[in-house]
């Protein structure tokens, strides 16, 4: 697929010669290169930085390692390098569709920039990549008050842990949380967030299993209203984004607290599981066809697997990314930052 | 699962058609359509890259056979390297040997082993074994309270775990309770993990080491992406599974780690997990997957589910009556339930080989859910007179009916014209005229 566009274009373009002959001037700003990303990422490391890096390290290293040793050690662009670089993004991911858009919008970055070196395509690829997961998006200003919070996600993404992570960070900043218990199908799903509750000592508004989640999800606002809390996290029953009568639901609990307050829940957050690959589009697509999605949190980002379908969804929902799950502990939950992510994408 | 890969191949084999021989040109771009459509479904970059390899040297220089198309040639092509892929046959759990036999789930977080872990007890229960559910993941908060919900619903023991204490241990003593307790099967489930994490993998290693499992199954989630060869490749070297159940396959992801996972780990998959209850758990049938895949259907899952779920001895009261012509209203609604206990109407006709095409078109046709429920209330809203007799219904009896159901006179007027011509078409099949059906089994690809 990729092969025959960059056949065409190496055709045309004189790069791959070009950087033949150059190979030992490209080494050297290459080395500088790197020299000055580790300066920079030095001033810039902060410990938000630095955790965040500490926490992409595992699932990034083979990634950027394989960038740079494709595009510094190879000595002219040609098809096997093409492929190991289909290959890379791929095997991260990022799909077909996209990776395909990606080339081509690089194949107009060669010509437009007249693109030579390996050095200059490694930009070019990190600015495409970070123009996608880019999106311009204000912080999530958990506010007024009570600002409401629903969680939504296919079974087993990881919602009511991050939802623990997420009140765990309010708390700190001197927020008030609340938690209400809407998912009410799977077993001791109540008590798993009772357990958060009494660990973070965060209220629980619960109903028994198999309640209405819609009427817990009254409750719990009716209560936060009442108590004057700051932030409601609504946890609801993962549901597969193609059961009908479940997306209902999850529509009918948005309904729901609606009547507490119009234009409330201000945020609808999709948890996602970055091992899942092009069906976390899918989701995103249709849980943002049930109920407006305002922002995404990719879970799991701690393994091998490298989330790359961010990318896509990104690019093609214009949903922005807000946390990022890192790890088990209470603190591994990293705001998403597309900058720091592509930097760390691509440094070494 | 896999519907695009199979709507895909259509397209491209039909272009196929009028050649001799196949030749590297002429398959090119039959090949990279079973490319891209594999890595759409998720199946590793490697993992189609070495299957093509495969299928392009087998099928490149070969004749023709003179019974198919040169479409169908690459399909039997790809249908026999999935099968090879895929396994022939069903793998079913190894159960024999010295009671209590101890069955261990592992896998990452949030892939569903708890869940599968009470499916599998109940299937083993149904099955005449007596299991012991040992809830050993004491990291996730009130995993331990899940699995002994799921147990009582299950209509299975369950061992009451200590969350305090180190889950070889509760591994060691379970099994000795099991044995007091003469239970024969011991089902553990274990804490999800990530792969990189020795710490934990080696727990997962004395736990072996205890209570020497005979099957010990990786449960993944159907929706796993690329990574799914590194994921089951890790938990494969660190433990060694014995066999996969795959979950989350109901939803409409393309399902294609199975093949990443089994062309890694070489291990069978046994059970594929299909919906959130407990009787949502199947046997694993390789064969019949790669049928699907390649839009053969998948008759025999029908059958089996047909004949699983559908009462045998009320089926064998309705043959009766429709060699006798008595159908009544009654009948029908039983009908309604046994289908709806299958699955929905759509789950049930992708299953039929040449449906999945049709499917798009049946679409406006078929009754969907809602409708059936709506045709039940109306039938219930009927005195069992009528339900006997409908020549009874007249336009009073049809305005209480609806008003009775919640529904328009409009509907009941449809039903029973629906079911009048039902009763027309079951005399046809009676006198041996299948032509009246409204839909004919294609005959089969390879003969």
């Amino acid at each position: 697929m990729l092969k025959g566009l960059f056949n065409k274009l190496s055709e045309k373009t004189p790069f791959s010669n070009k950087y033949a002959t150059d190979k030992t001037i490209n080494e050297d700003i290459g080395g500088k290169d790197r020299a000055e990303d580790n300066a920079s990422a030095q001033a810039m490391a902060s410990g938000l930085l630095k955790k965040f890096k500490n926490g992409l390290q595992k699932s990034r290293k083979g990634f950027i390692n394989q960038v740079d040793a494709l595009i510094f050690r190879k000595r002219k662009i040609d098809d096997e390098l093409l492929e190991e670089l289909e290959e890379l993004l791929v095997t991260g991911d990022i799909s077909v569709s996209c990776v395909t858009e990606i080339f081509e919008r690089l194949k107009k970055e060669i010509k437009r920039n007249a693109i030579s070196d390996g050095d200059a395509l490694k930009e070019a690829l990190k600015s495409i990549i970070l123009e996608m997961v880019d999106i311009d998006a204000p912080p999530i200003p958990w506010a007024p008050s009570p600002y409401i919070c629903l969680m939504a996600g296919v079974n087993g993404v990881g919602k009511t842990t991050t939802i623990a992570k997420l009140a765990n960070i309010l708390k700190s900043q001197g927020k008030n949380p609340l938690f209400v218990a809407s998912d009410t199908f799977r077993a001791a799903a109540i008590d798993q967030l009772l357990v958060w509750g009494k660990r973070l000592n965060i209220p629980v508004i619960h109903h028994q299993q198999g309640a209405d989640p819609s009427a817990v999800a009254y409750d719990g606002i009716e209560a936060a209203i009442k108590r004057g809390v700051d932030v409601v996290f609504v946890d609801t029953a993962g549901r597969l984004h193609t059961k009908v009568n479940l997306m209902e639901e999850l529509k009918k609990i948005r309904r729901v607290i609606k009547k507490h307050i119009e234009d409330a829940p201000h945020e609808t957050l999709l948890v996602l599981d970055a091992t899942n690959g092009q069906n976390a589009l899918n989701q995103a697509r249709q849980f943002n066809e049930a109920t407006p999605i305002s922002g995404i949190i990719l879970t799991k980002l701690d393994g091998t697997a490298k989330g790359g379908i961010v990318v896509t969804i990104a690019n093609e929902l214009k949903i922005p990314i807000r946390y990022i799950g890192i790890g088990e502990k209470m603190d591994d939950l990293e705001p998403f930052s597309p900058k720091l992510f592509v930097d760390a994408l691509f440094s070494s | 699962m896999f519907e695009n890969l199979q709507k895909r191949l259509d397209a491209v084999f039909k272009r196929l058609k009028g050649y001799g021989r196949l030749t590297e040109e002429n398959i090119q771009d039959a090949l990279r359509e079973v490319r891209l459509a594999l890595l759409e479904a998720d199946v590793n970059y490697k993992v189609v890259k070495d299957f093509i390899k495969r299928i392009k040297e087998r099928a490149v220089g070969s004749e023709v056979m003179e019974s198919l198309t040169p479409g169908q040639q690459v399909v039997k092509i790809v249908h026999d390297e999935l099968i090879e892929l895929l396994g022939r046959s069903a793998s079913p759990l190894s159960l024999a040997g010295r009671t209590p036999v101890v069955i261990m789930l592992i896998g990452l977080q949030g892939s569903g082993k708890t869940t599968t872990s009470a499916k599998i007890a109940r299937f083993l229960k149904k099955k005449g074994r007596r299991p012991y559910l040992v809830p050993a993941d004491v990291a996730r908060p009130a995993a331990i309270k899940q699995l002994m919900a799921l147990s009582g619903q299950a209509g299975v023991d369950c061992y009451e775990t200590e969350a305090k204490e180190p889950p070889q241990e509760i591994a060691r003593k379970a099994i000795m309770q099991a044995s007091l307790k003469g239970l024969d099967t011991v089902i553990i489930d274990t804490a999800g993990r990530l792969h990189i994490d020795e710490a934990l993998m080696g727990e997962l290693r004395a736990m072996k080491e205890t209570a020497s499992p005979q099957e010990i199954l990786f449960v993944a989630d159907a929706m796993t992406g690329q990574d799914a060869v590194n994921i089951a490749r890790s938990f494969d070297e660190a433990v060694g599974i014995t066999g996969i159940v795959l979950t989350k396959i109901e939803g409409d992801a393309r399902g294609g780690a199975a093949l990443s996972i089994r062309a890694v780990t070489q291990k069978p998959i046994k059970f594929i997990g299909v919906g959130e209850k407990l009787n949502d758990l199947e046997v694993f049938y390789p064969d019949r997957l790669a049928n699907r895949i390649l839009g053969m259907g998948d008759v025999l899952s029908l059958i089996e589910k047909a004949t699983e779920e559908i009462d045998q001895k009320k089926a064998l009261e309705l043959q009766e009556k429709l060699k006798k012509n008595a159908f009544t209203l009654e009948d029908f609604r039983d009908q309604l339930k046994q289908i709806r206990r299958m699955g929905s109407l759509q789950d049930i006709l992708n299953m039929i080989p040449g449906f999945n095409k049709l499917s798009k078109k049946m679409k406006g046709l078929l009754p969907d859910e809602k409708e059936l429920i709506h045709i039940e209330a109306i039938i219930n809203s009927m005195t069992p007179e009528e339900r006997t007799n409908y020549k009874i219904i007249n336009a009073s009896r049809r305005r209480r009916i609806a008003k009775g159901s919640g529904t328009s006179v409009q509907d009941v007027n449809k039903l029973l014209k629906n079911y009048t011509q039902m009763q027309k078409m079951f005399k046809k099949i009676k006198k041996g005229n299948l032509k009246g059906l409204p839909f004919s089994i294609p005959k089969g690809l390879f003969g």
